[in-house]
């Protein structure tokens, strides 16, 4: 099993060290991009191991009904924004094929009547049910917790989407024919929410949906380290996995559902 | 028991070409949907990140079960010593093969990238149900070519009767390995039931058997071969007892479902409220599946008449592929309960608002490509048998039976 980790970690490496190129011209171009970074952000030169374990605790109380600045977030970061609706394409099929890596859900509670607005996401678990049936380790989970896919191996069977319970990924539908750097991204593959991984691998440590909210429901961070603030509020406030009962530890919480 | 000779198949020429030449076209038209598909992207099917897996699995995996079932008939010849199916183990082996491939090909082709087969076949995950099958297909392929070797090669001939438990062995794992890409899909309520497994091996006699039933009709009709009237009731007979059987387990796995609470929402889906799929369930999977063709096979006067034997052969495929549909897209179009105990009020991403079911329309090119896979499956048949040795030359019932008093 270690043995797999090293090569995922490896792999991840691989993978980090061929889109960083792009990311760090990137960084030169549009300085501006970057702006909200840390000051000492710099790419990351390790392979990832698994003393950090990223996650996320979202207080759905400050989440404001209506509220779609995450959502936004994503889409810009991940260049979801730039998909174009195919020509002939019915808006409503259309709608149900483009990618959406976050969205916004509004829950009554079935007994009591009370609403509750959340945004969902992957929940980067640790015995992810989309890793354990990828016929061929395209979709994997790095050892720093998040779950992610490898869009050169995919061959886009959608297994994994069957297999997740939180209905997370999406499959690419149509031509692309915007590449964001960040986010490789091409026709038949599957893709979700990799905790803006590519922010991750320059240093930075916000996700883009985290810094849009600015009711600070989102709260990213290092679950391992007992100092970092998604730690700290997890020992506050009791949080609860959605779907606990399918025991996937996910890396993602939720208070006051 | 007569020795059994053995004769390519002796349709007149024009026939052949003729139906050489519709299949031909049908696998072409298929195709091109296919070449359609890839180079636009899925948007063009009624495929969506809700619903992501569309009606070409559903001929796919009718296919790849039925391939599994049709080669039963040799099984019951060669693991049970039945002596009356010896003659026809070599055409349900050929199907075996031809009907896997058809549904093979179907599953490739509507990967989202096809044309990474190949890392598919290079890069394993084991802990994959999925990847698996691809040895578990590749296998079968294999050791039913070398199970109709030892058929056919009299020098060999010896060795048949170990491949052939070798070759029914991995059958049942074949199919289990088929049911249990449903098994692993614990979020989802409909399919995360231990019977799915079993069901896939009873179902996939059933249809295998239906499909074989039809071929072989049809060629021993077609170039006026005997075909005796105690084997045709003996086959028919069977497929009546297998239909019974998926009716059994078809209301074992309802009844097991709304004894458990938490799956009473997912049963008056498929059962009551599910549209579509309720009518294709009562409808196709029930009624035109299962209750006529077991009313017509265990009938005393149509079940003694060829041409009622077929339409219920046909009968149990229509049903087979409704049940499929109903499995795969009724189980998708059920909303996952992700919040249990809460109501989705509203969601940038279809989570069953209000439990709502999840939108499917079929579209033409997904259909075309599954037709396809099936065109592509009898076109092989039809060539095997047109030029080897596949159909005995006669199976009328002095041949097949060693106590008809003739
Ligand atoms: S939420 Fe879904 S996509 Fe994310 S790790 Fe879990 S199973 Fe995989
Ligand atoms: S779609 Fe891609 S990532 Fe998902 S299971 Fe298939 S190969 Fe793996």
């Amino acid at each position: 099993m270690s043995q797999q980790t090293d090569h995922l970690a490896d792999k991840a490496r691989r993978q980090f060290l061929t889109k960083a190129t792009g990311v760090a011209a990137a960084t030169v171009v549009a300085p501006g991009v970057f702006l909200h970074s840390v000051g000492n952000a710099a790419p990351r030169e390790e392979p990832v191991n698994d003393s950090v374990r990223w996650g996320m605790l979202i207080d759905t109380s400050k989440c404001a009904d209506g509220c779609n600045d995450c959502v936004a977030a994503c889409d810009k970061e991940n260049g979801l924004d730039q998909l174009i609706k195919p020509e002939g394409a019915s808006e409503e099929q259309w709608d149900m094929q483009r990618p959406r890596w976050i969205r916004s859900v509004k829950l009554k509670n079935n007994l009591t009547g009370r609403v509750t607005t959340l945004p969902m996401m992957c929940q980067h678990c640790e015995h992810p049910p989309c890793v354990d049936v990828c016929p061929t380790g395209a979709s994997f989970r790095r050892a720093d917790g998040i779950v992610m896919v490898d869009r050169h191996t995919c061959i886009g069977c959608r297994y994994c989407m069957m297999a997740c319970p939180y209905n997370a990924r999406s499959f690419i539908h149509e031509n692309v024919q915007l590449k964001p750097t960040a986010t490789p991204r091409g026709k038949g593959c599957v893709e979700s929410c990799n905790l803006c991984v590519h922010r991750l691998d320059n240093g930075l440590n916000t996700t883009a949906c985290q810094e849009a909210c600015d009711k600070g429901a989102i709260v990213f961070g290092d679950l391992r380290d007992p100092e970092s603030a998604v730690s700290q509020a997890l020992a506050k406030y009791p949080a609860v996995q959605i779907r606990a009962d399918l025991k996937l530890n996910t890396g993602v919480r939720y208070t006051d559902v | 028991m007569k020795k059994i000779h053995y004769r390519e198949w002796g349709i007149d020429s024009p026939r052949y070409w003729g139906l050489l030449a519709v299949l031909a076209a049908i696998v072409a038209i298929g195709g091109f949907a296919t070449l359609f598909m890839e180079h636009e992207g899925h948007w063009v099917t009624g495929m969506t990140n809700q619903i992501v897996w569309g009606t070409p699995h559903v001929f796919a995996i009718f296919l790849i079960v039925a391939a599994s079932g049709a080669l039963n008939v040799a099984s019951i010849g060669s693991v049970f010593g039945q002596k009356m199916y010896k003659p026809l183990a070599r055409l349900s082996g050929l199907m075996a093969i031809t009907l896997l491939v058809g549904g093979l090909i179907v599953l490739v082709l509507d990967l989202g990238q096809p044309s990474r087969l190949i890392v598919a076949m290079t890069t394993y995950n084991f802990k994959s149900i999925f990847a698996w099958n691809i040895y578990l297909y590749v296998g079968f392929i294999a050791i039913v070519a070398v199970y109709l070797f030892t058929m056919m090669e009299r020098k060999a001939n010896d060795y048949s009767k170990g491949v052939g438990v070798l070759a029914f062995v991995w059958r049942l794992a074949l199919t289990t390995g088929t049911g249990s890409i449903f098994g692993f899909l614990v979020a989802r309520q409909g399919y995360d039931a231990a019977i799915m497994a079993p069901m896939f091996i009873i179902m996939s006699f059933a249809y295998g058997l239906a499909l074989y039933l039809l071929v072989l009709m049809f060629t021993f009709n077609t170039d006026s071969r005997p075909l005796g009237d105690k084997l045709i009731r003996r086959l028919k007979n069977l497929l009546g007892v297998f239909v019974a059987a998926i009716f059994y387990f078809t209301v074992v796995y309802h009844l097991t479902n709304l004894y458990g609470t938490e799956n009473h929402a997912y049963e008056a889906f498929i059962l009551r409220d599910g549209g579509v799929y309720t009518w294709t369930f009562w409808i196709g999977w029930v009624l035109l599946g299962m209750i006529a063709p077991m009313g017509i096979l265990f009938h005393p006067a149509l079940g003694m008449q060829r041409g009622a034997i077929t339409i219920a052969a046909l009968l149990v495929v229509l049903g087979g592929l409704s049940a499929i549909y109903v499995i795969v897209i009724g189980g998708q179009a059920f909303p996952m309960s992700m919040f249990p105990g809460y109501t989705v009020v509203e969601s940038g991403y279809y989570d069953g608002v209000n439990g709502m079911a999840r939108h499917y329309s079929p579209s033409l090119p997904e259909f075309l490509l599954g037709l396809g896979g099936f065109a592509l499956a009898l076109l092989v048949t039809f060539i095997g048998v047109r030029i080897m040795q596949f159909l005995p030359s006669s199976l009328s019932d002095d041949v097949t039976d060693p106590h008809h008093a003739s």
